[in-house]
C-alpha cells in the first residue's frame, strides 16, 4: 500500500479544479478508494504468463523440433498424447487426415489449426505436463512447440524457435476463422437473428 | 426439528455414539418412550434425527435422508467424472427436483475447460492482480475486495454443452449444466476505474490459479458493464467447485467464460488468442457469435422426462427460463403439442441474465400429448423451436440436425397415457 496521506490529498487536489471547469475525464482518471496494492514489475512479470499473439511477453530461450522430439518422450507426452501424437487418451496433437485441403476438417488441433504459435507455446507453458504444470524451461517449451508445428507440417525440422521467430511463425489457417462481433451491452446475439 | 430438548443422558449416548464410529439417526425410534401408534387415524410419528452434534446438528446442517437428489456426470455415456486422470470434466445440476429459482450451492453444475483438478486455496495466501493497459497496476487481498463496495445479484450460468439430445432421458440429462445462484462481490468497473484504464484497453484475460490457470479473452464493454468479482455465492464463501474464493461472473455469456479460482486480469488491446479462445473458433461468424452470447431459453421441469403423472386431473406445469440478453419477458407454454399457446405466471420478479420460475395451470384429461415452453427476453429474442432453426439455416430438419452455436431450442416432453414423461425428440 501507498502512503494513505498521497491517496486522500491527490484526488482532493483534482476534484476543485475539475469541479470549477465542468471537466469530468480527469475525475474519472483518479482512484476512488485507495485499495489494493501497487505490485512491483518483477512480481508482475513472475505472474504474467499470457503469450499475446505479438509474443511480446516471450522470454529469452530457443529450441528446435529435434531437441522437442526427444522431450516429447522423456517429460511424459508421449504417455498421455501417444508416440505419434494421435493414439493417447489425451486430445491429439497431429490430425489423421492430413491431406484434406479444407484445414477445418483437419481437426481441432492446436499446433494446427491455431491462428498463433504463441498460443501453442502459452498453452504448454500454463499447462503441461498434467500435474506437472509450470515445470518446463522456456527452452524446453520452444523445443516442444517447434517439435509439434514440425510434425503438423507448419515449419520445417531445423527450425530453431526464439522470441523473435515464435510469433513470425505463418500458422496455415491465416486469416480463414470468423472474428467475434463487436459485443455491445444489451445487444441481441446476433444482428437480425430472431432468436 | 421437534423442540424437544435432549437431556443431559440422551446427549452422552449420543457422544459415545459419535465416538464408536456408529451411523446415527437412520432409522433409530425417539428416546423417551413418547412415540404415538402410528395408525390411519393420527398422523405418524416420527423419530427425531440424531445427527453429529459436531456437525450437522449444530455447526452445518445437513437434508433429510429422504431427499436424494443429486448431480450426474454430463452427458451420459460420455466422459466420466473423474475420469481417467482424475479429472472433474461435466457434471449436470438435478433440475427435475428444483424449485424456486436458486440452485443450491453444492448442486450447482459443474463443468472445467480441459478436466480439471480442484486447487485447494488459502483464501488469506489469494491474490488478484489488475495489470497491463492500466495507469496503476494493483494487487487485491480478499480483504481488500470486501472493503470495497458489493452488489448482490442471481444470475445463472450455463454451459455451451448444454445441448438436450434425443439419447436424453431427463431434463437433468437435456439441460442439467445450468445453474442459478446468488452472487456477491465487487464489479469488476469498480476494480478498473480504481487501476485507471488506457484508452487503447480494448479486451481483457481472465485467468484462474488451478492447475491448467485456465484464461479467456473478453471485451472490455462487457468488463465496465455487469462482471462481478464473486467471492460470495447463496449466502456463502462460493464454492471450491465453483471457484473458491474467487470467481469472475460473466452475466449472459457462455459458462467458460465465468474464470473460477480468478487471480490475474490482464487488460490488452486485442484478442488474446488464449487456449480456451482457440476453442471457441469457428469458420462461420454467425456460428462465432451465436457460441457467444446465451440465448432465450425455457424448459419444463415438472413434469419432465422419466417422472409420472398419478393420473388425469389438476397440475401446475413449473419450470425455467433464462436468457443472456437481460430478462425474461414472457413465457408461453403449450400442452397440445404446440398448436396453442399460452402465457404462463412467473413467480417472482425476473431478473437480468437469472432463472424465471414460471407455473401454468393444467388439468391433464388423460390423453397423449406433449407440452412445451417457449419464452421471449427483453431484448425481443424469441427461443425457437428445431424446426424454426432449421428453417433459418435453409437445412433439413431431421434427427441429424445439430443446432448451430449454443442450443437455446424448444424442449417437448411427451406425455403417455399412462402418465409416463418421456423426451420428445426420442
Amino acid at each position: 500500500m501507498g502512503s494513505p496521506r498521497i491517496r486522500l490529498i491527490l484526488p482532493l487536489a483534482f476534484v476543485l479544479p475539475v469541479l470549477l471547469t465542468g471537466g469530468a475525464s480527469a475525475l474519472a482518471q483518479g482512484p476512488t478508494f485507495g485499495i489494493g496494492r501497487t505490485p512491483t514489475p518483477e512480481e508482475i512479470k513472475a505472474i504474467d504468463i499470457s503469450i499475446g499473439p505479438t509474443g511480446e511477453e516471450l522470454p529469452p530461450g530457443k529450441g528446435n523440433a529435434k531437441e522437442g522430439a526427444q522431450l516429447y518422450r522423456t517429460r511424459g507426452c508421449a504417455a498421455c498424447h501417444g508416440a505419434q501424437g494421435i493414439e493417447g487418451p489425451a486430445p491429439i496433437l497431429k490430425s489423421k487426415d492430413p491431406k484434406n485441403p479444407d484445414l477445418w476438417a483437419r481437426g481441432r488441433i492446436l499446433p494446427l489449426r491455431a491462428p498463433f504459435a504463441t498460443t501453442v507455446w502459452d498453452y504448454i507453458n500454463r499447462g503441461m505436463p498434467l500435474n506437472r504444470e509450470g515445470t518446463l524451461t522456456p527452452d524446453e517449451v520452444y523445443s516442444l512447440t517447434a517439435y509439434l508445428l514440425f510434425i503438423n507440417d507448419v515449419i520445417p525440422e531445423d527450425q530453431a524457435l526464439d522470441q523473435q521467430s515464435l510469433p513470425k511463425v505463418k500458422m496455415p489457417i491465416g486469416d480463414n476463422y470468423a472474428k467475434l462481433p463487436d459485443w455491445k451491452p444489451r445487444t441481441r446475439r446476433l444482428p437480425g437473428y430472431p432468436h | 426439528m421437534g423442540s424437544k430438548p435432549l437431556n443431559r443422558r440422551e446427549l452422552l449416548k449420543s457422544g459415545a455414539a459419535v465416538a464408536g464410529g456408529l451411523t446415527l439417526g437412520a432409522a433409530a425410534p425417539a428416546i423417551g418412550g413418547q412415540q404415538t401408534p402410528n395408525t390411519h387415524h393420527a398422523p405418524p410419528s416420527w423419530p427425531m434425527i440424531k445427527g453429529d452434534r459436531e456437525s450437522n446438528m449444530v455447526a452445518y446442517g445437513d437434508r433429510s435422508k429422504y431427499v436424494t437428489s443429486v448431480r450426474i456426470a454430463h452427458p451420459v455415456g460420455g466422459r466420466p467424472s473423474p475420469d481417467q486422470f482424475g479429472l472433474t470434466f461435466h457434471i449436470a445440476t438435478p433440475l427435475q427436483d428444483s424449485v424456486g429459482v436458486i440452485t443450491p450451492s453444492s448442486l450447482h453444475y459443474v463443468a472445467t475447460t480441459r478436466g480439471a483438478f480442484m486447487p485447494e486455496i488459502d483464501p488469506k495466501e489469494h491474490r488478484l492482480m489488475i495489470h497491463g493497459l492500466v495507469d496503476r497496476p494493483l494487487t487485491f487481498t480478499m480483504e481488500d475486495l470486501k472493503r470495497l463496495p458489493s452488489v448482490t445479484r442471481l444470475h445463472f450460468i450455463e454451459c455451451a454443452g448444454n445441448r438436450s439430445s434425443r439419447n436424453a432421458r431427463t431434463v437433468q440429462e437435456t439441460h442439467g449444466m445450468v445453474s442459478c445462484a446468488e452472487w456477491t462481490g465487487v464489479l469488476l468497473s469498480t476494480l478498473l476505474k480504481e487501476c485507471g484504464l488506457k484508452g487503447s484497453a480494448k479486451w481483457f484475460v481472465a485467468e484462474g490459479a488451478e492447475e491448467v490457470k485456465g484464461a479467456s479473452s473478453m471485451p472490455i464493454a462487457k468488463a465496465m458493464d455487469d462482471c462481478i468479482v464473486a467471492y460470495g455465492m447463496n449466502g456463502e464463501p462460493v464454492r471450491p467447485q465453483n471457484g473458491f474464493p474467487l470467481r469472475l461472473m460473466v452475466p449472459g455469456f457462455e459458462g467458460i467464460f465465468h474464470t473460477k479460482y480468478l487471480r490475474r486480469i490482464k487488460i490488452v488491446d486485442r484478442y488474446y488468442m488464449n487456449y480456451n479462445d482457440f476453442g471457441h473458433l469457428d469458420q462461420d461468424a454467425k456460428v462465432a457469435a451465436l457460441d457467444y452470447q446465451i440465448g432465450p431459453k425455457s424448459v419444463i421441469t415438472f413434469p419432465s422426462g422419466g417422472q409420472r403423472l398419478p393420473g388425469k386431473g389438476f397440475y401446475e406445469i413449473s419450470g425455467l427460463a433464462w436468457s443472456g440478453g437481460g430478462a425474461v419477458k414472457l413465457v408461453e407454454v403449450s400442452t397440445d403439442g404446440g398448436k396453442k399457446w399460452s402465457r404462463a405466471e412467473f413467480k417472482g420478479t425476473p431478473q437480468r441474465m437469472a432463472f424465471t420460475r414460471f407455473g401454468y395451470h393444467w388439468n391433464w384429461d388423460g390423453s397423449e400429448t406433449e407440452i412445451l415452453s417457449r419464452c421471449t427476453d427483453e431484448l425481443g429474442q424469441a427461443q425457437p423451436t428445431r424446426t424454426q432453426i432449421a428453417k433459418y439455416w435453409n437445412q433439413p430438419y431431421d434427427q441429424t440436425f445439430r443446432v448451430p452455436g449454443l442450443d437455446n431450442s424448444v424442449q417437448p416432453w411427451r406425455i403417455a397415457s399412462d402418465g409416463s414423461v418421456t423426451n420428445g425428440f426420442a
